[in-house]
């Protein structure tokens, strides 16, 4: 064991996952990738170990197999400092909206698992008094909208979830972040047409959740102006709001 | 499909982008008239698939990195960049950095990269221990000195037309800082420059920046810049042993309008460019890396000042013997040219490493030019008094240049084909480039 700092990241194997494990480690932190696919983390391990020399460890983990979830967190071989959820599934709203199977694993993926895994960890994190939770939402979440409601509920869920967290374990000596990224050329966006001045590249996500950590910060917008953006799209009257396509 | 450019953004060409994920994908997207990819800095059409190109970028990782001997295994898409940022910290650096640090590692191979240390030290590829390619027939090989050495030295060099680097194994330099130790000379015509560079033969890294809107008893005006690796105890108090690279923030936003650049406006930035640093000259101060190797990488988008057409880089080396002659008469019709721009660079290269590679003994002169008027038969004649020296143009840079050009500075072609053709027999690989000048029509 070293006395380093160490932080969890579920969804390690994701571009924002792995942006965010290098930004931690290259900070000094001590690391655990947990993924559905053990093998495809061991790569971004490796990668790690020789870029900063710090320990890094790889763990299996379903998000929608939450009966495994105590199970996982008793598995650990400490507790770490911060648990950071990248997990998520955008989906494709024009299926999920008659395909009740998608519309499930999507609400799940993006809700139900990150909720019940982070609590989970913020009982722990209570019970020692110390450590920082962090959620990926989205600024989808922020309102529905025609084009994704789907996953724009279920990140509203788990906002709403972040929300209430925080307010009760900030008295625990327990720090939550919600962060929404907004547009991110990765993988999942990968053909999208994303807005250039609205869209930032995954580092620059891990970058923004390390300052967020230490700093204390509650919540992020990795791009400023997606703040603005969303203040508008939420102040718009419903009679105006539901006349937009997008 | 996608219109794509080099950096020189001409020609912009039609082409399939495809990123593959897992090295297992590249084999599957290898189709007839493919070519990978780095970050995409060679000028002209050397990254772009006739059919498809592979953007290699996503393969970023680190496999493993021995300290104590510096050597490094590693994804051809990491960037130069990111070794530096990564490894400096820890006192290690490329041995080679070329004039940009946003160069992928697999296109530093693939165009054998060379830097300001050629003269003494080589290029890229003297320090690549091996390399992981994806040949056009979709075998995987293990390529080294030792191992398949016909692939190694044809794909150090080879473009990117031996196949897919997928990995590399390298050594890094060990250096105490970041910082380096700089001596500034200012020469004041051609022959000045030249005799300082070879003064500089000693020095580690070596370049001249020249004034090519000087001309007359002027011509060839030049400042020189000599460096070596500054240890802890020559920092600044208060230094830190490894500076921050600040990443490019201000950049070029728009094309700007091609008569940006006009006779006025690059005679005044080179009198005052050479004013500045002639001012300095003389004594040895120490800088950062970053500035000392990458000054353009300070202005993200810089190749946007040529505006939308684009430009041309003239990049070629002259052999030692008789090079004054030619580069005298080289630089004396750009001067009454008068469109070359603020980067003009000359520079002492040793022998190359690769059968394709660019550089041979001799002086190798850098010069840009806007897309625009008669520039394509002005250069076709500078390349006659190029090849007409014994010299060559550095492929990476090129757009233009003729297969007569080609065939007469590059005598190894015949070698490096038929290594090809063991390669790839069905000839998959292959860019607009190696349309444009290897290809049998």
């Amino acid at each position: 064991m070293t006395s380093r700092k160490s932080v969890l990241v579920l969804g390690g194997s994701s571009d924002i996952g792995r942006a965010t494990a290098r930004a931690f480690a290259k900070a000094g932190y001590d690391v655990g990738l947990a993924g559905r696919d053990v093998g495809a983390l061991e790569p971004d391990a490796a990668d790690l170990r020789a870029r900063y020399d710090v320990e890094v460890g790889v763990h299996t983990f379903d998000v929608l197999d939450t009966a495994s979830f105590e199970g996982f967190v008793a598995g650990l071989a400490a507790l770490p400092d911060v648990v950071i959820s990248i997990v998520g599934l955008l989906g494709v709203q024009e299926s999920a909206q008659s395909d009740l199977a998608q519309a499930t694993a999507i609400m799940r993926s993006n809700y139900e698992g990150p909720a019940l895994i982070l609590g989970l960890f913020a009982e722990k994190f209570l019970g020692r008094g110390s450590g920082t939770l962090v959620g990926v939402s989205s600024v989808a979440g922020d309102r529905g909208r025609a084009s994704n409601y789907v996953y724009g509920s279920a990140k509203a869920g788990f906002s709403a979830f972040l929300s209430g967290l925080r307010a009760r374990a900030s008295r625990g000596g327990v720090h939550v972040v919600t962060v929404k990224p907004g547009f991110v050329r990765t993988r999942m966006t990968e053909g999208m047409k994303l807005i250039g001045p609205l869209t930032v590249e995954a580092p620059v996500v891990g970058a923004e959740i390390l300052r967020a950590v230490e700093s204390k910060t509650d919540i992020v917008y990795v791009s400023g102006r997606w703040r603005l953006v969303m203040l508008i799209i939420k102040t718009l009257p419903e009679a105006v709001f539901k006349k937009l396509k997008f | 499909m996608t219109l794509v450019s080099g950096w020189g953004r001409f020609p912009v060409v039609d082409t399939e982008m495809l990123r593959p994920r897992a090295f297992a994908s590249v084999a599957d997207a290898i189709v007839s008239g493919t070519v990978a990819r780095g970050n995409g800095r060679a000028y002209g059409d050397a990254a772009i698939g006739t059919v498809t190109t592979l953007t290699m970028t996503g393969f970023d990782r680190i496999r493993w990195f021995d300290p104590a001997t510096g050597r490094i295994r590693l994804e051809a898409g990491v960037l130069l960049s990111d070794l530096i940022e990564t490894f400096g910290p820890r006192g290690f650096l490329p041995f080679v950095l070329p004039g940009t640090r946003f160069v992928s590692v697999g296109g530093a191979i693939a165009a054998d990269v060379h830097g300001k240390n050629h003269h003494c030290e080589g290029g890229f590829g003297r320090y690549v221990d091996s390399i992981l390619l994806r040949t056009g027939e979709g075998e995987l090989i293990e390529a080294s000195r030792e191992q398949n050495s016909d692939a190694f030295f044809a794909t150090i060099g080879g473009m990117g037309l031996t196949g897919v680097i997928l990995e590399a194994t390298l050594r890094l330099r060990k250096v105490e800082t970041g910082w380096i130790r700089e001596r500034v000379i200012s020469a004041s015509d051609l022959d000045a420059a030249m005799r300082a560079l070879d003064a500089g033969d000693a020095a580690t890294y070596s370049v001249a920046w020249i004034d090519c809107a000087a001309r007359g008893k002027d011509l060839g005006r030049s400042l020189i810049y000599l460096g070596e690796h500054a240890g802890k105890d020559e920092l600044p108090a208060g230094a830190a042993a490894f500076p921050a690279g600040k990443h490019p923030g201000l950049g070029v936003p728009i094309d700007l309008p091609s008569m940006t650049l006009n006779r006025f406006s690059i005679r005044v930035f080179n009198e005052l460019y050479y004013r500045m640093g002639a001012r300095r000259a003389g004594g040895s101060h120490v800088v950062s890396l970053y500035p000392y190797f990458f000054p353009l990488d300070s202005l993200a988008d810089w190749n946007r000042i040529y505006g939308k057409r684009g430009f041309l880089q003239h990049q070629c080396v002259i052999p030692e013997n008789g090079a004054r002659d030619v580069l005298g008469e080289i630089l004396g019709r750009v001067a009454r040219r008068g469109d070359a721009s603020f980067l003009a660079v000359l520079k002492k290269l040793g022998e190359g490493e690769g059968i394709l590679s660019f550089p041979l003994p001799g002086y190798t002169l850098a010069l840009d030019f806007p897309v625009r008027g008669d520039i394509l038969n002005f250069l076709d004649e500078i390349d006659r008094l190029v090849v007409a020296a014994g010299g060559r143009l550095y492929l990476a840079k090129d757009a233009r240049q003729s297969r007569e050009t080609l065939e007469a500075g590059y005598p190894a072609l015949p070698r490096f084909n038929a290594i090809r053709k063991a390669l790839d027999p069905a000839g998959n690989i292959r860019s607009k480039l190696s349309q444009r000048l290897f290809d049998e029509v």
